[in-house]
């Protein structure tokens, strides 16, 4: 598996997918921090920025590069290799080098800019945590678009459709469902709602490190007694994680199954 | 000639007996301050020497200076310790500790009931229920104390000063914390309040009622349950004030309801859950005021007109403006708004497109509450947008025609 990992990893780097994205995020780091010396409000923007972009790149990414290595892959497949080790190493490999040009790409700016010295290191460090995650969750659910999915248009529609349900339309489904039930107490059923999109997760963590004031008034209390507790931190974080459990499993058994 | 004899005589003898001095200590003929000031004559100096006595309810009844000497009066949780009926009667330099509290009663470590003239320095008040309680009086000066309360619930909590019915008071230089509210005003006219510091109290740092023609300037209030309320007066003064952190679920920096006429300038406003909640109030103006990363800059609630809001700065809040009701004159103009995003093209400093400070989310988030969770979420920035270049919910008179392009109030940022 180790040996699939690295072959596509270097592929990838090959490619230079890798670092294109790359190469976008440490100019991004830097314009940031050269308009605005402020570390922190430069990991506010890029929270902003993250939470969105992750996602839609591990989506486009992970299906764009099933479909471009399927002939490599059916070469490996004739090997004497276990059809989860082929799946589970490419999977691995596309997330890894999304998160390394992320850690990599983002870290060089703001440790020339003195994050070490700096009291924001904490908040930099759940930045990268929750970049990471996003490529994960969202490179594995791709991949199982990719692989129910032969004709390409119809998996590259599907894979936008799924960045864009999670990005925009889950959340504007979530407001009406809001407003138009508001005569009931909505706070528990707002709490559940959340936690099961990855990018509301992600979102919320952010939204409680800046917007804190606004969120401690009225209901934002509730929120905040739930999501500002370490009960509440472990239990979201752990949500995220199962976010990657899930759909990787699904590579497996739907990769066993498949018919090449 | 006798008789001018005579008369100087007398001139003597009455100054002699005004500058007399009581001197009260653990060893002396005088060991107890109740003791002196029966003793004493009207207009007497009462020194007390270092040490800590045991009394309460010293009733001063005629003209006095009472002086401590790092002085610790303990009143051992059995009632109130100064009670002040006569005019002319300046007390400082105590410790005032443990006044104990009732439901029944109002104790109050210093408490003064219709009288004139007189002036409560230097104090350090520890534990009391009511600090400083002023009842039906006039021209006073509160000056320099220092106040630690222990106040745990609203019911059972005193405020830290108390006036009722008062006239002509000076509120300056002092630090209270713990009570339940740090200053309270009921039925006070002409006072003002100066450099004081009101924190970590239950309820209001400083708390107006039914008071009019006052003036707060320079103060700070932070961490309060709720900030400042000022309700129910007229030309109220609010200036240089510092209002921050003041955090919670129904939490203000500055409640405003039934103001009329009043002036708020040079306030800073930072962090706090609404920066300034408006009800009621008309005839305001509000200039040169910072509201730097509140939830909410200024919430106006109906039934409010005549409101002018010109040359504050908006920086950093999550919603700049929040507005029930209708327009009733109220007027935003030449403001900072670090969200706008139009431009100047003729270098003259103001933005050459109109800034509408209410978003739609805002107005979401004030009909359903829950919707907060929402907040950054990209779909959130997309209605916002389309709201911005085509209203239909929000009222799109709330509007700054010359937004300013760089923030105005630069130095006091600084302070």
């Amino acid at each position: 598996m180790l040996k699939i990992l690295k072959y596509s990893f270097i592929d990838l780097i090959r490619s230079h997918w890798s670092y294109v994205y790359f190469l976008f995020y440490l100019i991004l780091g830097f314009v940031l921090l050269f308009i605005n010396n402020d570390l922190s409000k430069a990991i506010i923007t890029l929270m902003n920025i993250i939470i969105v972009l992750t996602p839609l790149i591990g989506t486009l990414l992970g299906v764009m590069y099933y479909y471009h290595s399927r002939e490599f892959t059916e070469l490996l497949l004739a090997q004497p290799l276990k059809r989860s080790t082929i799946f589970f190493g490419q999977y691995l490999g596309l997330s890894i080098s999304l998160t390394f040009s992320l850690v990599v790409g983002l870290g060089i700016p703001f440790l020339a800019y003195g994050l070490i010295q700096s009291t924001v290191i904490f908040n930099f460090i759940s930045l990268l945590l929750i970049g990471s995650l996003l490529s994960f969750i969202f490179t594995a659910l791709a991949l199982n678009i990719a692989i129910a999915n032969d004709d390409r248009i119809k998996g590259f529609g599907y894979s936008i459709l799924l960045w864009l349900f999670m990005a925009v339309i889950y959340d504007g489904l979530f407001l009406v469902s809001l407003v138009s039930f508001s005569d009931y107490p909505l706070e528990k059923f707002a709490l559940g709602v959340t936690v099961f999109n990855p990018i509301d997760l992600s979102r919320i963590y952010i939204v409680l490190k800046l917007d804190i004031a606004a969120l401690l008034g009225y209901t934002g209390a509730v929120f905040n007694s739930f999501f500002g507790t370490s009960y509440g931190k472990i239990l979201s974080f752990l949500l995220l994680v199962l976010w990657v459990i899930i759909p990787s499993i699904r590579i497996i058994t739907s990769s066993n199954k498949k018919d090449f | 000639m006798k008789k001018y004899i005579l008369f100087l005589f007398y001139i003597g003898s009455t100054n002699a007996l005004m500058s007399e001095e009581i001197i009260v200590c653990k060893t002396c003929d005088i060991a107890s301050i109740k003791h002196a000031v029966k003793t004493a004559q009207s207009g007497d100096t009462i020194t007390v020497k270092e040490g800590i006595y045991n009394e309460t309810e010293i009733v001063i009844d005629k003209p006095l200076t009472v002086m401590g000497q790092n002085v610790i009066i303990d009143a051992g949780f059995n009632g109130g310790i100064f009670e002040i009926i006569a005019d002319s009667v300046s007390i400082s330099g105590f410790t005032l500790n443990n006044t104990g509290m009732s439901y029944t009663k109002d104790i109050a470590a210093v408490y003064c009931y219709r009288i004139n003239n007189f002036k409560f320095e230097n104090l350090i008040i520890n534990k009391s229920q009511f600090a400083i309680l002023v009842h039906k009086s006039k021209n006073g000066i509160i000056r320099k104390n220092t106040i630690v309360g222990n106040a745990e619930t609203e019911a059972g909590g005193g405020n830290g000063i108390h006036l009722w019915h008062s006239n002509n008071i000076e509120i300056a230089d002092n630090t209270i914390t713990g009570m339940r509210d740090g200053i309270y005003f009921e039925f006070v006219d002409n006072s003002v309040i100066l450099n004081n510091r009101s924190a970590e109290n239950l309820r209001y740092g400083l708390h107006f009622m039914f008071s009019n023609y006052n003036t707060y300037q320079n103060n700070s209030f932070e961490n309060n349950g709720a900030g400042v309320a000022v309700m129910f007066s007229k030309f109220i003064t609010m200036e240089n004030n510092l209002f921050k952190h003041n955090w919670g679920t129904a939490a203000y920096g500055l409640l405003l309801k039934e103001i009329y006429d009043g002036e708020i300038s040079g306030n800073q406003f930072i962090q706090n859950t609404t920066g300034i909640n408006v009800e009621g109030s008309t005839r305001i103006n509000y200039h040169n005021n910072t509201f730097d990363n509140n939830g909410w800059g200024v919430k106006i609630a109906g039934g409010c007109y005549d409101n002018n809001f010109t040359l504050n700065d908006f920086i950093n809040n999550s919603f700049d403006v929040s507005y029930y009701g209708g327009m009733n004159n109220n007027t935003f103009y030449q403001n900072y708004w670090s969200e706008y995003a139009g431009y100047d093209l003729n270098y003259d400093g103001f933005g050459d497109i109109t800034y509408r400070p209410v978003k739609l989310f805002s107005y979401v988030v004030g009909k359903t509450p829950e919707a907060i969770i929402l907040m950054r979420s990209l779909f959130v920035d997309i209605i916002n947008f389309s709201e911005k270049v085509t209203p239909v919910f929000t009222p799109d008179q709330i509007q700054d025609d010359t937004p300013v392009i760089d923030i105005i109030n630069k130095s006091e940022l600084n302070d």
